[in-house]
């Protein structure tokens, strides 16, 4: 971002004016990236979310604004504008204010190091991944406010379970990314997108097998860090009415998804850039342009991959009860992450240059389960479809 | 007087948040008010250490302190029952032991810095990032403390299992291992554990024995 500024002002201004160039131009950048990329993002995935769960469920979905229903979200989200914000009596008014957007910032703020294409970033940090962990955890206070401030049963237990749950998944979360970090050398989200290729075998992911299971325990400790099913245990809608946002309505209500919607985003965009190769792309042409623009279609297309993938999660598990979701915490994933750091450590000093035969055998283990899940899915679907035209069962 | 920039501007901004959050934290009365100050001069006091180029030691600063102590702080008051409305009677007592403590603690810092020595760099600026030096010295220099204090975290960890497990001791004196359930027998609708008959036993007979 500086040096593009830097061309923009050439050698005309420094000092004073510099400094408020710089400040305007990541002002600029951030509310164009908040604007016109996040907000637009998270109402889509929201329209498609309910969409790809009518498909699972055999139902329409929401079909009637705009093309497909596609415009959904901006009907939504007038409607919810235009709602009575509604405040208990009971509440603490000034905390139950506050408390959906101190969940908004804790999700927006993680999208400054989140890279979008090779020169596309707000802030390269030195710091990248530590600090989107760290901010997200604002998330947790947000929560525990809005919770608190309700003075409602359902709200309070919502924040709190959803509080114990963030910061117990945090930990598989959190050594989930040293194989990574140590593989590149480095904690800046473009410093370890550089350290890999554009070929699935220079991924971090098919490294060792240590990194392959680091990979999939980082996805289902996010997946707790967003809430989101099978750990939506502080939403849990058959017990807790909405957890957390029972108080909300009309746009501070819609905040909080816009919250969990976006986080999706953030969940993808972290396993794009850890373990598959973020942005990568063959070297096909020199001009700059096209080269940003295929990068940023990668980059967003294996995020949006995560994405779908919660979705499906949402639309097939049931809810973990909260016993089984702090063993599965604490006896399965932290010991199996411990293990994958000190095995892709112990790998590192006896193979220091990598493996390749791993890497592609690694490969093609994830190609043959991709294709087995394929074709059982394909049958299951065949065998449907055939029941339907007997007219054993009959969808609505 | 320093040349005015916006590094400046915004270093007496985080100074200022630091401090604003550090007063809240003390003169409100609501003690839900007071944690969350508490992140705001937190947040204040990971900016300044930005300042000082040691980024990596204000993302640690955010996420141990924000996400770790101040949800356990948060967790603390908010478990407690109507902590908000609590009414101190007699709000004089305490106010001349509490200045007496703070003035010498005052005082005792104030002395300190004043005759501490600070190591300035060239220029006042530091051009490198500080990870990459912290990880080395952690990972080469420093490696003996590091570990020590590791060993410290597990001791503790061991420690909580100990004391949140309930031992259960059969009568004839072996301890009982921990089962969660057991296989349903026939016509059996309830499900019992080993440990909580045998518990029951003991109990049972002990009081016989008296």
């Amino acid at each position: 971002m500086q040096g593009f500024i830097d061309s923009l002002l050439a050698t005309t201004t420094t000092g004073l004016s510099r400094e408020l160039a710089y400040l305007g131009g990541m002002i600029g950048f951030g509310a164009l990236v908040v604007f016109g990329f996040i907000l637009p993002m998270a109402g889509i995935t929201s329209w498609l979310e309910r969409r790809v769960w009518a498909k699972i469920q055999s139902r329409v979905g929401p079909n009637r604004v705009g093309p497909g229903g596609f415009l959904q979200w901006l009907a939504d989200g007038l409607k919810n504008l235009l709602k009575e914000d509604v405040i208990p009596e009971a509440a603490d008014p000034t905390l139950f204010r506050l408390a959906p957007y101190i969940v908004v910032a804790g999700f927006v703020a993680a999208f400054v190091a989140i890279p979008f294409a090779g020169s596309l970033i707000i802030a390269d940090l030195n710091i990248g991944i530590l600090y989107i962990s760290a901010v997200t955890s604002l998330v947790v206070v947000g929560i525990l406010m809005a919770g608190w401030s309700s003075n409602n049963r359902w709200s309070m237990l919502g924040g709190i379970r959803s509080a114990s749950q963030i910061i117990s998944y945090e930990i598989p979360a959190g050594l989930s990314v040293f194989p990574v970090v140590l593989l590149s050398g480095t904690l800046s989200m473009q410093g370890i997108i550089e350290n890999q290729g554009w070929a699935p075998v220079d991924w971090h992911m098919f490294h060792s097998p240590f990194t392959l299971a680091a990979f999939l325990m980082s996805y289902i400790a996010l997946l707790a860090e967003g809430n989101r099913t099978p750990f939506d245990l502080p939403e849990a809608e058959s017990e807790l009415v909405a957890g957390f946002a029972t108080e909300y309505s009309g746009m501070r209500s819609l905040l909080f998804f816009l919250a969990e919607w976006g986080n999706l985003y953030v969940i993808g965009a972290i396993m794009a850039t850890l373990f598959m190769g973020g942005w990568q792309v063959p070297a096909f042409t020199d001009n700059v342009v096209l080269l940003t623009v295929a990068q940023f279609g990668m980059f967003f297309a294996k995020t949006y991959f995560w994405v779908f993938v919660a979705m499906w999660i949402r639309a097939t598990l049931p809810r973990v009860r909260v016993d089984q979701l702090m063993s599965l915490c604490w006896k399965y994933m932290v010991p199996i992450a411990m293990v994958n750091m000190f095995g892709t450590a112990l790998v590192m000093v006896v193979i220091p240059e990598g493996s390749r035969l791993m890497s592609y055998a690694l490969c093609g283990l994830m190609l043959f389960g991709l294709v087995r899940f394929g074709r059982r899915v394909n049958y299951h679907l065949k065998r449907s479809r055939r029941y339907d035209t007997v007219g054993a069962i009959m969808p609505v | 007087m320093e040349e005015f920039s916006l590094s400046v501007a915004a270093f007496y901004f985080m100074a200022g948040l630091t401090l604003l959050g550090a007063g809240g934290v003390v003169f409100t009365e609501n003690i839900v008010y007071s944690a969350l100050s508490l992140m705001v001069s937190f947040f204040g006091v990971a900016g300044l250490y930005i300042f000082l180029n040691a980024d990596f030691v204000a993302g640690v600063q955010v996420l141990v302190y924000v996400g770790g102590v101040l949800v356990l702080t948060l967790f603390a008051v908010m478990l407690t029952h109507q902590i908000a409305e609590i009414e101190v009677s007699n709000k004089s007592v305490g106010r001349v032991p509490a200045l007496l403590i703070c003035g010498g603690l005052f005082l005792v810092i104030a002395k300190a810095l004043r005759g501490a020595e600070f190591f300035t760099t060239p220029g006042g600026q530091v051009s490198e990032s500080s990870t990459y030096g912290i990880g080395n010295l952690l990972l080469r220099e420093y490696i003996l403390p590091f570990e020590l204090a590791s060993v410290v975290l597990l001791a503790v960890l061991v420690g909580a299992v100990v004391l949140s497990r309930k031992e259960v001791i059969a009568p004839d004196g072996t301890p009982v291992p921990e089962r969660e359930t057991i296989p349903l027998t026939e016509g059996q609708r309830v499900m019992s554990s080993p440990r909580a008959a045998l518990a029951g036993a003991a109990a049972k007979q002990k009081v016989s024995d008296v």
